[in-house]
């Protein structure tokens, strides 16, 4: 990588805090402060796209380290910023999400600069997550993001938004809680010298980490990531929180807080763990597999449309937390796929339902929107969510199929019984979309008694350029997927996860 | 042992033994017939001068020494604990600047420095008599600040509360101090190290050891020595609480770790998870659970904001003991940067906490609805003090729990007190719930109607202002203390 995209790369993180701190402090008209805040999430999109052109030229499997230095010298503790292709990818989708974010929050007109302060300081933890290969420095970004998360929806969103927030910011803090004593198992394990995530995982191949210890290390760290990224049972903070929160939160909580929890299992327990993540695979793919049907088929009986979409991303979050544990190639590429994928889809479903739809309608009650007519009402909304319910139920041609095909196959190889039941969870993904599609578009039912319809404000322009954008996004990877595939699959062999191929998956 | 060299030594304690008398007088003689707020200004200003010139000498003089018996002790690790307990009293009385109960404006601030002497004194001493002797004159201070409120009879009830279990902890405490002199025949802590070492888990020895954790217990407030606290912080004017609440746990901390580990190191034993060996490690591991679990479980229920804070003050002091079983230089170094950390964040809590009371009068969770409208800032240093003290980074409060567990766990075998961190993730998950709880009133609910035009002094500005920067910056650059504490721990060790 050369040191025009290390800059690009470098700046992200500091760019996006100081865009949450100039919304937060410097007083000006609710107009500008959405300016700044898009082109703030402008600029993260753009250096990240520079970042990722000037690293796939050059580097495959390597890892590009932008910014080293120690940060508390006696524990060993390093300010570690650097890269490979997953967390290139992790970085775009957080790009592409922040700025429809923004474009879909275009109306917030409550508190407005705290709101963009408080989304700027969730999105500059996410992006410090994928780039810090200092385990505590990667720690410290995911603790960051809970605290906005919370107020986020608290104070922004609608129904139930108090204890939904609560329950996220618990859930969520619980698992950064295990994940920190697994943090500080694994520090004093590996001889209290280095956070390193490349050292640890030299440390771990010439057998720091003994079998026993990895038999109870693997699941603490694993299932504290996987409560945030809704491995089941432990997802039930998910459907509340997506739907109790304000568009923009539930784009980005479904679209990349969810994947901070995928990533840093596949970073620190699958990475570092082999003989713990054998012992224990076939638990956590049974654990995915029931998510990935319970949540389809949760789906598939909701009267909110918020929560439909809610629970579909538990489903979807399975393929996910199936792939990370496949250990082969197909599977875990196809994990690293869906994550993007489902962020941009997940983004997309939440735009059209929290925004297009409820702003206008009032309500998510699903008997209530199918007597107002919104395919004639909201044509616009319309296409975007049948391109994108399309897209979520894995239709050749968007990168839906392609992720969660590869996962399948990597499922297939590995134990043919859970890719069969995680076919039976696409099927009724297909059931679930069709009905909530059907009912809030194609429904010509009548109401009981004369509802009052307001008469809905056309789609706004922000609104279309960010379906729009999230639409290229997923209608690109589908079509040709092997622009992130390039960059996923030689990073799986580099130095991060030497450890990893020595033990078995499945 | 020249005078010389007794003033370089002490030359704190002396410079605050005259800012004492300074402000009587002043008081008394120069602004006798002037407002109350003159003369706390005046107070407040010239107490903050002498913390911060003993402050000073401290850093300036430098310097290792002993005086003879071990009476005073002067080294890096000693110099940065002096310090820190200088610190922490200056902005204690820069918050307190406001207070508007008492006229004897005077009186306050000589006994707020006297307090502060006994602590500075406790952190320099390896001497029994010493020791004991700096810790009444802190605890003697404190009761009468805890009371000092004579309008307010809950005030009272809490000055005799803090004062019937000190003075029990106190005999406690003098009686496991004579037992061990008993033993060994000496009164310095290497002395009592050196004859006992070949006495290892003896019984006495181990009874010696149980009334001194007592008496530190009761100090420091861990379960089950911990039930004066939340009366007395209720019912304590809010900056007398903040002080108990801070500087006097600070010293206490200080001086316990060094206790143990310089006194007793022979009879160590083990708390680890069924690696149970008898020593002073089991006993502190225990009340380090048993502090985490009660004082977490019990802030939930709190509907005063001073009381949620006695319980976090409970829950944080069980966190701290966990550094003591490291038993190494990185151990001490935890326990100190943690506590430090803690008390500036809880002493920022207890500033923000006495403006609100002040404004809207009271300390109950609904007097903060909606604070955010009225003080942005006092809303946003709250949220920064609060979320320290659970832990969220970058905010110093993470770094010190994630120090105080790693020492802990590095310094038991084969990671056998990992049992302990367990506990203490675990209920630092419930921690969230109840500091997010002011913070949910400050932020998310509306304010009520006729509230309104919020009113700060200067001094409480400039206190909260520097501790919040303090708690930004040791939490972003934690090297700025630990680099100190390691270089300090070291030598002792």
């Amino acid at each position: 990588m050369d040191d025009f995209g290390a800059n690009c790369l470098s700046l992200i993180v500091p760019v996006t805090f100081l865009g949450a701190a100039v919304i937060g402090l410097v007083r000006m008209p609710d107009e500008d402060v959405r300016r700044v805040a898009l082109g703030t999430a402008l600029i993260g999109l753009v250096l990240g796209l520079l970042g990722t052109c000037s690293f796939a030229h050059i580097d495959g499997p390597a890892i590009a380290v932008l910014h080293d230095c120690a940060w508390v010298k006696s524990l060993g503790i390093h300010f570690l910023l650097a890269v490979d292709g997953i967390s290139l990818t992790m970085v775009l989708l957080t790009g592409f999400a922040a700025t429809a974010g923004v474009l879909f929050s275009w109306n917030v007109d409550k508190r407005v600069r705290e709101f963009f302060a408080l989304y700027f300081a969730l999105i500059g933890g996410v992006y410090g997550v994928f780039m810090s290969l200092d385990l505590f420095l990667l720690f410290v970004f995911y603790e960051l993001a809970i605290i906005p998360k919370y107020f986020l929806i608290a104070i922004w969103g609608s129904g139930e938004r108090r204890y939904a927030a609560m329950k996220l910011a618990l859930y969520s803090f619980v698992g950064s809680a295990m994940v920190l004593a697994g943090m500080v198992a694994v520090y004093v394990a590996a001889g209290a010298e280095t956070m390193n995530l490349i050292e640890l995982a030299e440390k771990a191949r010439a057998g720091a980490f003994s079998d026993s210890f990895q038999a109870w290390a693997f699941p603490l760290i694993f299932v504290g990531f996987g409560i945030l990224a809704g491995l089941w049972p432990f997802h039930t903070w998910a459907p509340t929180g997506h739907s109790a929160a304000p568009t923009a939160a539930s784009m980005l909580l479904a679209g990349v807080v969810m994947k901070l929890g995928a990533y840093g299992a596949l970073r620190v327990a699958v990475a570092l763990f082999p003989a713990g993540l054998a012992q224990w695979a076939d638990a956590i793919a049974l654990l995915a597999v029931i998510g990935i049907v319970y949540g389809a088929g949760v789906a598939l009986v909701q009267r909110d449309f918020k929560f439909v979409i809610g629970y579909s991303s538990v489903s979807h979050m399975g393929f996910v937390i199936l792939g990370l544990v496949t250990l082969n190639e197909v599977g875990l590429s196809g994990a690293v796929l869906q994550m993007f994928s489902h962020g941009i889809i997940a983004g997309l479903l939440f735009g059209v339902v929290g925004r297009m739809v409820y702003e206008r309608a009032h309500t998510r009650q699903l008997s209530m929107l199918e007597c107002m007519g919104l395919s004639k009402a909201l044509p616009f909304a319309m296409g975007t969510f049948v391109i994108a319910g399309f897209a979520s139920m894995g239709m050749p041609g968007f990168s839906g199929f392609v992720a969660e095909i590869q996962v399948l196959i990597g499922a297939w190889d590995a134990s043919p019984k859970f890719a069969l039941l995680a076919g039976v969870g696409i099927v009724i993904g297909v059931a679930y979309t069709l009905r909530a599609m059907n009912q809030v578009f194609f429904s010509d039912a009548k109401p009981e008694h004369e509802l009052t319809v307001p008469p809905a404000k056309p789609i706004s322009l922000p609104e279309m350029i960010g379906a729009v954008m999230l639409i290229v996004c997923t209608l690109g990877i589908g079509l040709y997927p092997r622009i992130l595939l390039d960059l996923i699959v030689p990073a799986l062999h580099n130095d991060l996860f030497q450890a990893m191929w020595g033990g078995g998956g499945l | 042992m020249s005078y010389l060299e007794l003033t370089r030594m002490a030359g704190a304690e002396a410079i605050l033994a005259i800012a004492v008398v300074v402000v009587l007088f002043f008081d008394l003689y120069v602004v006798r017939d002037q407002t109350p707020g003159t003369r706390r200004g005046f107070a407040a200003a010239l107490s903050v001068i002498g913390c911060a010139a003993g402050l000073m000498f401290v850093k300036l003089m430098g310097g290792e020494g002993e005086i003879p018996g071990g009476m005073l002790v002067l080294d890096d690790l000693t110099r940065i604990a002096k310090m820190s307990v200088l610190g922490i009293a200056a902005f204690a009385i820069l918050l307190s600047a406001d207070n508007d109960f008492t006229p004897h404006v005077g009186e306050y601030y000589a006994l707020m420095l006297t307090s502060t002497i006994g602590m500075a004194l406790m952190v320099s001493s390896e001497n029994l008599l010493m020791m004991f002797v700096a810790l009444e004159l802190a605890s003697l201070s404190l009761y009468i600040l805890v009371g000092f409120n004579k309008h307010c009879a809950k005030s009272s009830e809490a000055a005799l509360k803090y004062f019937l279990f000190g003075g029990m902890s106190a005999a406690f405490m003098l009686f496991g101090l004579s037992l061990l002199y008993g033993l060994s025949g000496s009164l310095e802590l290497d002395g009592i190290a050196k004859s006992l070492q070949h006495q290892g888990a003896d019984p006495l020895t181990l009874a010696a050891m149980v009334m001194v954790l007592i008496g530190f217990g009761f100090k420091v407030a861990v379960v089950p020595f911990h039930l004066w606290a939340p009366d007395a912080y209720e019912g304590a004017p809010t900056s007398s609480a903040a002080l108990v609440a801070t500087g006097s746990k600070v010293a206490a901390f200080f001086l316990m770790t060094k206790f143990v580990m310089t006194a007793f190191p022979a009879s160590l034993g083990s708390g680890g998870w069924r690696a149970f060996e008898a020593g002073w490690a089991p006993a502190v591991a225990a009340l380090a659970a048993l502090s985490m679990i009660i004082g977490n479980l019990g802030a939930l229920a709190q509907t005063s904001v001073k009381r949620l804070l006695a319980y976090s003050a409970i829950a944080n002091a069980g966190y701290a003991m966990m550094g003591l079983l490291g038993n190494s230089g990185q151990g001490m170094a935890s326990v100190m940067f943690f506590a430090v950390t803690y008390a500036a964040a809880t002493l920022g809590a207890f500033g923000v906490v006495s403006a609100v009371e002040r404004n809207r009068g009271g300390d109950k969770l609904a007097d903060f609805a909606g604070l955010q409208k009225d003080s942005p800032w006092l809303s946003f240093f709250m949220m920064i003090f609060l979320l320290s003290l659970a832990g969220i980074p970058p905010l110093a409060g993470f770094f010190g729990k994630f120090y105080l567990f790693a020492a802990a766990v590095n310094g038991g075998e084969d990671l056998s007190l990992m049992w302990l961190v367990v506990v203490a993730v675990a209920m630092s998950s419930v921690s969230l719930y109840y500091y997010l709880q002011p913070l949910k009133q400050i932020y998310v609910v509306d304010r009520p109607a006729g509230a309104g035009e919020f009113k700060g002094g200067f001094a409480l500005w400039v206190g909260l202002v520097g501790l919040a920067a303090a708690v930004v910056a040791f939490g972003c650059a934690p090297d700025l203390l630990v680099d100190c504490l390691t270089r300090g721990g070291v030598e002792a060790h």
